[in-house]
């Protein structure tokens, strides 16, 4: 069992970046999530595992700071919520063109604009359609518990060196500011050089030796067909995303007749609508998409033969509706609630739009 | 482009060579146009890393600009950065890998324009870096607009009528307000037009990379430029334009020839 806390899911992220050896933070403060970098500037890490922190003077500076980093081979991450991860846009699509790993966490508020510092869910087509130009896909993991939180960083970097691409953790102000008990990891090492040069040895950009050609950390090509070609790799990765790596929870949907699916704190709130429900002898399940790209479409697609009806319960204008709706194809109902402008709804008026938008209706 | 290789290969003969190329440099034909400075400032970094003996520990940062394609000619690991941020990617570079040569090469759109935030934080950080700044007062990549450092009067695709400062602001010295920070250590302008020229801007960058090795804060070398292609005129008139016009504007010389402040100049008192 490893040393257990009562921590907020800002500072874990904090913690488990240290504690996972990753090599790297470049941030900028922005509300809900400054306790990211205040927890690491704390912590001074550059005397204990050796982690460099740094703040830069935008999001712009931080994201290319994280691409040039990232060019070593090394393990690194930002943070930001929504105004800070739209800055950041230019940077994590030349990452992922480029084919670098790295972690950056949105710890989302209300949109749009500056909108508010209240939690919010409305960056999911953002961090799932696209977000900067260009055809590329994150990883997108989707923590619903402060545990959540320190999980996604140590499995983010696994995911981000799987695959060589950007993974983004994408909470919402709950999460990153409530507290809950958490099970922490133990103390791992940044990795040596060693260790780098095993693994990213054959890309990174680390002073070209006598005994290898030199390499290029870039996401030009003026060749259409080496272009073309390039993107068909990208897109043969994020298949291979799509078999390998998908992640959800099922709540109570072997005998549902209704599923709710809900991701982040949404599905928290969505947890206790279940118990509601059933108390009141309403079959009622819970589909938590853990990855929200690659989309957990198939387990949706099992259950639009069994049930009546979902119901999509997210903190925004209905954003993964539309996904549940693809996946669904017609053959069933597909519902939404939501609220918005950092208003987060109780499960008992969850429970009500399920009665109203499925079950009576 | 396979007829033309051909030629500069038959060019290349032992009777031919006057100077000989650095072993750093790579085989391929530079895009370059005629009468342009990148390519001897390309060289001159590529000497200097091979005569410091440190390839193996020098990683390049290109910009977005006719430098794009930077990392094609000089044998070097290289880092291709997002327009106007190479500063930031040096410094991520940098950061993680401070024992490593880490050098930017930026234009003066790059540089001054759209990266004027990066530029000036990685200076006022000092950070352990070399930039290189090659000012050849404008966007040479993009077919020859306005840049920050276009000349009042001077023609260019959006100043057709030249630039007018009612319209367009006033040429951006950004070296002088450079040489202001704290963070700079050296901070110095040259020029490649003639052979005594680039002898000076070789010092000037050898001298720069020393600064790294020895962490004394951010080394910053502007070289005034040509842009044959952009400004419409030849080679020889386009360094007769630079000397007349872009030396007025843009002195040569160092502007500052030291390490960063002391931090105690700047703290708090109580
Ligand atoms: C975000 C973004 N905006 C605009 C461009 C288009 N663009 C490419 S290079 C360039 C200007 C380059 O000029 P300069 O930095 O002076 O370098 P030069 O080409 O003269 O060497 C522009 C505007 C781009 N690539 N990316």
């Amino acid at each position: 069992m490893g040393e257990l806390r009562l921590m907020k899911g800002n500072e874990v992220i904090a913690e488990a970046a240290i504690r996972c050896g990753c090599d790297a933070y470049f941030g900028y403060p922005i509300t809900p999530q400054s306790e990211v970098m205040e927890t690491l500037m704390a912590l001074r890490p550059w005397e204990g595992s050796g982690m460099v922190v740094l703040q830069a003077e935008s999001e712009i500076a931080s994201i290319h700071m994280v691409y040039g980093a990232a060019g070593s081979g090394k393990r690194v991450m930002t943070s930001s919520s929504s105004p800070g991860i739209s800055l950041m846009a230019e940077g994590i699509s030349y990452m992922a063109g480029a084919e670098l790993p790295c972690v950056i966490v949105n710890v989302q508020r209300g949109g749009p604009g500056l909108g508010t510092i209240q939690p919010s869910q409305a960056d999911y087509n953002q961090a799932t359609k696209g977000g900067g130009h260009g055809d590329y896909s994150l990883l997108v993991l989707a923590p619903a518990s402060v545990q959540e939180m320190h999980d996604f960083v140590v499995l983010g970097f696994e995911l981000a060196f799987k695959y060589r691409n950007p993974v983004m953790i994408l909470a919402d102000g709950v999460v990153g500011q409530m507290m809950e008990k958490v099970e922490l990891i133990d103390q791992r090492p940044r990795w040596t050089n060693e260790q780098i040069a095993e693994i990213s040895g054959s890309w990174a950009a680390t002073g070209k030796t006598a005994n290898r050609k030199k390499h290029i950390i870039t996401s030009l090509e003026m060749d259409s067909s080496i272009m073309e070609a390039n993107n068909l790799r990208l897109q043969a990765k994020y298949a291979q995303m799509s078999k390998e790596d998908v992640r959800y929870e099922t709540i109570e949907c072997e005998d549902a007749e209704y599923i709710i699916v809900a991701f982040g704190s949404a599905a928290r709130i969505c947890q206790k609508t279940v118990q509601i429900a059933r108390s009141k002898g309403v079959k009622v399940g819970l589909i938590r998409p853990i990855t929200l790209l690659p989309f957990p479409e198939k387990i949706i697609a099992e259950y639009a033969t069994k049930v009546k009806g979902f119901l999509c319960v997210e903190f925004n204008a209905g954003q993964m509706v539309n996904d549940i709706r693809l996946a669904v194809n017609g053959k069933t109902k597909v519902e939404y609630f939501g609220r918005m402008g950092g208003i987060v709804p109780n499960p008992n008026e969850v429970e009500a739009a399920l009665e109203q938008k499925l079950i009576g209706g | 482009m396979p007829e033309l290789a051909q030629k500069i290969r038959d060019i290349i003969k032992p009777e031919n060579i006057v100077y000989a190329k650095s072993p750093l440099m790579n085989d391929d034909v530079m895009h370059y146009c005629p009468g342009c400075s990148h390519g001897v400032v390309h060289r001159l970094i590529g000497e200097v890393i091979e005569e410091m003996g440190i390839q193996d520990q020098t990683i390049g940062v290109s910009p977005v600009g006719c430098a794009v394609f930077a990392y094609k000619y000089i044998d070097i690991d290289w880092h291709e950065a997002a327009h106007g941020r190479a500063p930031a990617v040096a410094t991520g570079i940098k950061r993680v890998m401070p024992e490593k040569y880490v050098f930017s090469y930026q234009g003066d759109g790059d540089l001054a324009a759209i990266g004027t935030a990066e530029t000036f934080h990685a200076v006022n950080r000092g950070e352990n870096i070399v930039m290189i700044f090659i000012n050849n007062a404008i966007y040479g990549m993009t077919g020859g607009q306005m840049a920050p450092t276009t000349l009042v009067g001077q023609v260019t695709s959006t100043t057709p009528y030249g630039r007018n400062v009612d319209l367009n602001g006033y040429p951006l010295r950004i070296t002088e307000l450079l040489a202001q920070l704290p963070g700079a250590a050296y901070v110095t302008r040259q020029s490649v037009q003639n052979a005594a020229a680039v002898r000076k801007t070789k010092k000037a960058i050898r001298k720069a990379f020393e600064i790294q090795a020895m962490k004394k804060g951010t080394a910053f070398v502007e070289v005034v430029s040509t842009c044959s292609s952009g400004w419409k005129l030849s080679p020889v008139d386009s360094n007769k334009w630079m000397e007349e016009n872009m030396f007025p504007q843009y002195p040569l010389g160092d502007l500052k020839d030291g390490t960063r402040a002391d931090a105690n100049d700047y703290s708090i008192k109580g």
